[in-house]
């Protein structure tokens, strides 16, 4: 199929950054999406041109590196998939595809279609841990009893991989989604309750002091994560915030 | 405690909880409102007893006007800082892919009914202030000399709803109520974090609240427009 995409291109984090079209051709069904930015850089490179900077690392859909929003959509219009899991098959012959960076303060951009999200780490960094005796005298965590209800959406809010489709696609680049998944996860637990009370009010403090703006409850972000994280994980984080700020 | 009354979590909190509180007071409103359509009598006996009843006008009346006012300010508050945190806008952002109008315009709806409210309060609540503490008119009747003449609220009623413009203006804002309330009533239980098994059935319920309310709005504004 014949395409014509519109990328966002932007020499470095000072540089304005402008819209610049792209025709491209011979491009195939099953092909992934990066692939297809595989071949248009190959021409770009061919002609002499500088590729397009495009962040992608497992290319399975796990480590959510590939932060493109293409047509108006974080990962682009399928579902529950990164932008390395959409195929071509999804777009018609003769389609224009916009494909931009994810668009948030606290996600600056470093180059083109790449950008910088260091703050979901110092998010997690403020709190999002355990502490563990590592003496060799650490207790096997099979042996404390957890429920299958627990357990499973402990699980669920773990499979969060952290790639920002939840702040690209939120009107207010709220990052609740993916703070309210990384503070779930050991909520749910008895090993995270020692550090429950601290963990989320660091986390809702270091995500306020990055820039993110506020939960609307849009749903737009549940519905673009690509690992189906539940809007119910926001409620147990305002819910845990609201009973740590009462215990202080 | 330091600094918590500042985060964005506790901040969507107070939002939620004055939402309770003014989604409780369009209730009670409407509740009064709608006797009008059955009994003249009963509207203008509650309506003097809200009108004159010291706990309603000196302490519930302060606080639903405080109610009102941080609604809106803090409506403001978080729409700036949250348009702070999109410096760059995408080219193309196609938003309703994955969530409703209502909850990407809860701004512009809101400016709609913060509008309508100053229709309102022109129509009635400085009209009300006016007679009763500036003339000091309290006894709530139509000619105040004369025990005879009956009260006047079910009057002035009648009367506000005789021009077509006010009622298409009312229609409208009832409308932007509708829109801002499918939204908002859920919207409000999941800020004070409550998502559990009864969320299904309360979004049912929110949704019934969110048109049942305003449309009785509109049909006690179109019943005075047309038995005038």
């Amino acid at each position: 199929m014949n395409l014509t995409l519109k990328i966002w291109r932007q020499k470095n984090a000072n540089d304005k950054g402008q819209i610049v079209t792209y025709p491209i051709t011979g491009i195939e069904g099953d092909m992934s999406f990066l692939e297809m930015l595989d071949i248009l850089n190959d021409q770009l490179i061919t002609n002499g041109d500088d590729p397009v900077a495009f962040d992608h690392d497992c290319r399975e859909g796990i480590c959510g590196m590939c932060s493109l929003y293409i047509n108006g959509e974080a990962h682009g219009p399928d579902r529950l998939v990164t932008t390395c899991q959409l195929h071509m098959r999804k777009f018609k012959d003769g389609d224009t595809i916009f494909i931009e960076p994810f668009r948030a303060k606290a996600f600056p951009v470093i180059k083109d279609l790449v950008v910088d999200r260091s703050s979901f780490d110092r998010i997690q960094h403020s709190g999002g841990f355990i502490s563990v005796n590592t003496s060799g005298n650490t207790q096997d965590a099979n042996s404390i009893p957890i429920s299958k209800n627990a357990a499973d959406e402990a699980m669920d809010a773990a499979t969060c991989i952290g790639c920002g489709a939840c702040v690209a696609s939120c009107k207010n680049s709220s990052a609740m989604l993916f703070v309210s998944a990384k503070v779930s996860q050991y909520a749910l637990l008895p090993q995270g309750q020692v550090e429950a009370t601290d963990r989320v009010l660091n986390m809702v403090k270091q995500m306020d002091e990055e820039g993110f703006g506020n939960c609307t409850n849009t749903g737009a972000c549940e519905v673009e994560c690509p690992k189906g994280i539940s809007l119910e994980n926001i409620a147990r984080m305002n819910r845990e915030y609201l009973s740590a700020s009462l215990k202080g | 405690m330091s600094g918590i009354l500042n985060s964005s979590i506790a901040r969507k909190f107070a939002m939620a909880l004055s939402a309770f509180f003014l989604m409780f007071f369009l209730l009670q409103h409407f509740a009064i409102n709608v006797t009008s359509i059955f009994s003249a009598d009963i509207f203008n006996d509650l309506s003097h007893f809200m009108g004159t009843n010291p706990l309603v006008q000196y302490a519930l009346q302060p606080v639903l006007i405080f109610g009102v006012v941080f609604h809106f300010v803090m409506g403001f508050i978080l729409e700036i800082k949250n348009k702070n945190a999109r410096t760059v806008k995408y080219a193309k952002n196609n938003g309703a892919a994955n969530s409703s109008w209502m909850s990407r315009n809860m701004i512009w709806s809101g400016l709609a009914i913060l509008a309508f409210i100053a229709l309102h309060f022109y129509d009635f609540w400085f009209p009300e202030i006016k007679t009763k503490f500036i003339e000091g008119d309290m006894s709530g009747l139509i000619d105040a000399n004369n025990a005879e003449s009956g009260l006047r609220y079910y009057e002035e009623l009648q009367h506000k709803f005789v021009d077509v413009w006010r009622v298409v203006l009312y229609v409208i804002a009832f409308v932007f109520l509708a829109l801002h309330l499918l939204h908002g009533f859920n919207s409000a239980f999941q800020s004070v974090g409550a998502n559990n098994k009864y969320t299904k059935g309360l979004k049912t319920f929110g949704k019934l609240y969110a048109i049942l309310i305003p449309l009785g709005f509109v049909v006690i504004a179109l019943f005075h427009h047309l038995n005038h």
